[in-house]
């Protein structure tokens, strides 16, 4: 078993038990911030021995992707889900972007596996954070949403901010510059997701209320739209683009995860009148266990195919 | 001895976290001479399945922000604040007497 998805299933458990465990707000935020910047500085380093142009027709299709995915799911929501406009276009952006930890735990899970993936993958994660939540913007406009104007939260959040400084940063100092700082960023970096994945867990033993709430139909979408975005992920990513399995893999994970940290902030301010409960519930206590326990194994199941 | 004290109005704000900086350009605004905000957390009873604050993800988390001016200042900026965010955030605002010490300051 893996200890990350032990560690992740504690804290639900707890949580539902009513446990008085809790992580600080500042420890909280430490830890997401050493993720993102580990995340960032090592596909940095990754990145400085690759071949730039080896690296644009990916990032091209992420950015294309993340920006589709919003438009392709609105109508679903909005006519399926039966969810009013605004917070139809609130969930599709959080379908859109990309969840970070999903992404780290598939890398472990390849990693532990030995299935090989391209260096660039951490780029790729950073590019598509934020096209899904402009189109979430765009279609809350056209349903006539009249929240604040997000555009500079979006593209500064600290999300972005750490991954790509990060990116940036590794490819500066390469892998002589980034020795100094393996032990932190390097050795400690999945015993720190390990904690990271305690604390998840408390926060998706806390939505289970927001599930019943939310109804079958919210919970049927956050299970079916990964499950078919990751398939679509893994054909686009081996026969349009050509990354090898591995790559296919990952981002078939990226397209199949819906962030729930980026994104409910941004759409928070962006369609104030949106219902924030619905979209990082369904992100967070659905979609993120599906992928971790399911879709994750499946995707790797269906990529030794490719 | 008995220090002399001035009446200045105290606006307090409990808001989401998420319109923090939103809410200080508003007190900026109307002239408020500085604020101290802090982290709270709390939740509400209502019937109206209003939202449990739980402080998880900066979705969740609450803010108590403290103006202390004239009260002409902290009505202006109350009145702004419940017409900008009263519909669809959750926001308190309150007003209350202060005594201060050092009435330039405020």
């Amino acid at each position: 078993m893996d200890p990350l998805i032990l560690l992740f299933a504690l804290g639900v458990i707890a949580r539902l038990a009513r446990s008085d465990l809790r992580f600080p707000e500042p420890v909280y935020e430490a830890l997401s911030i050493y993720l993102l910047l580990a995340i960032g500085l090592k596909g940095g380093v990754e990145l400085s021995h690759q071949d730039f142009s080896d690296v644009l027709p990916p990032a091209l299709a992420v950015v294309f992707l993340g920006f589709s995915i919003p438009f392709a799911v609105f109508p679903v929501l909005h006519r399926v889900v039966r969810l009013n406009k605004a917070d139809a276009a609130s969930v599709a952006a959080h379908y859109g972007s990309v969840s970070v930890v999903t992404f780290a735990i598939a890398s472990a899970y390849l990693e532990r596996r030995g299935v090989p993936v391209e260096s660039f993958m951490s780029v790729l994660l950073a590019l598509m954070e934020a096209p899904g939540i402009v189109a979430g913007v765009i279609l809350a406009r056209n349903a006539g949403a009249k929240g604040a104007s997000v555009m500079h939260e979006v593209l500064v959040n600290k999300g972005i901010v750490l991954l790509a400084g990060g990116i940036v940063i590794g490819v500066l100092i390469g892998s002589e510059g980034f020795a100094p700082l393996k032990p932190l960023f390097g050795d400690l970096f999945r015993g720190i997701l390990a904690l990271y994945l305690l604390e998840l867990g408390l926060v998706v033993g806390g939505r289970a209320g927001d599930l019943r709430r939310a109804g079958l139909r919210l919970i049927g979408f956050g299970i079916l739209t990964p499950l078919i975005m990751g398939m679509i992920g893994l054909g686009i990513g081996s026969w349009i683009i050509g990354l090898t399995p591995g790559g296919a893999i990952m981002l078939a994970v990226l397209m199949a995860s819906a962030s729930y940290i980026a994104a409910p902030a941004a759409m928070r301010m962006a369609v104030p009148e949106a219902n924030p409960a619905l979209g990082i519930s369904a992100a967070l206590a659905v979609t993120f266990p599906f992928n971790v326990f399911v879709n994750i194994p499946l995707l790797h199941h269906m990529g030794a195919w490719l | 001895m008995t220090a002399t004290t001035h009446r200045r109005c105290q606006l307090t704000l409990i808001a989401e976290y998420m319109l923090e900086s939103r809410l200080i350009a508003v007190a900026a605004h109307h002239g408020a001479p500085g604020y101290t905000v802090h982290e709270v957390r709390g939740g509400s009873f209502a019937a109206d399945g209003e939202r449990f604050r739980d402080g998880a993800g900066e979705t969740g988390r609450t803010i108590e922000l403290k103006v202390i001016c004239d009260r002409p200042v902290a009505e202006a900026i109350a009145r702004q604040v419940l017409d900008d965010f009263g519909g669809n955030f959750s926001v308190r605002v309150m007003l209350s007497d202060v005594e201060v010490f050092r009435p330039a300051k405020y």
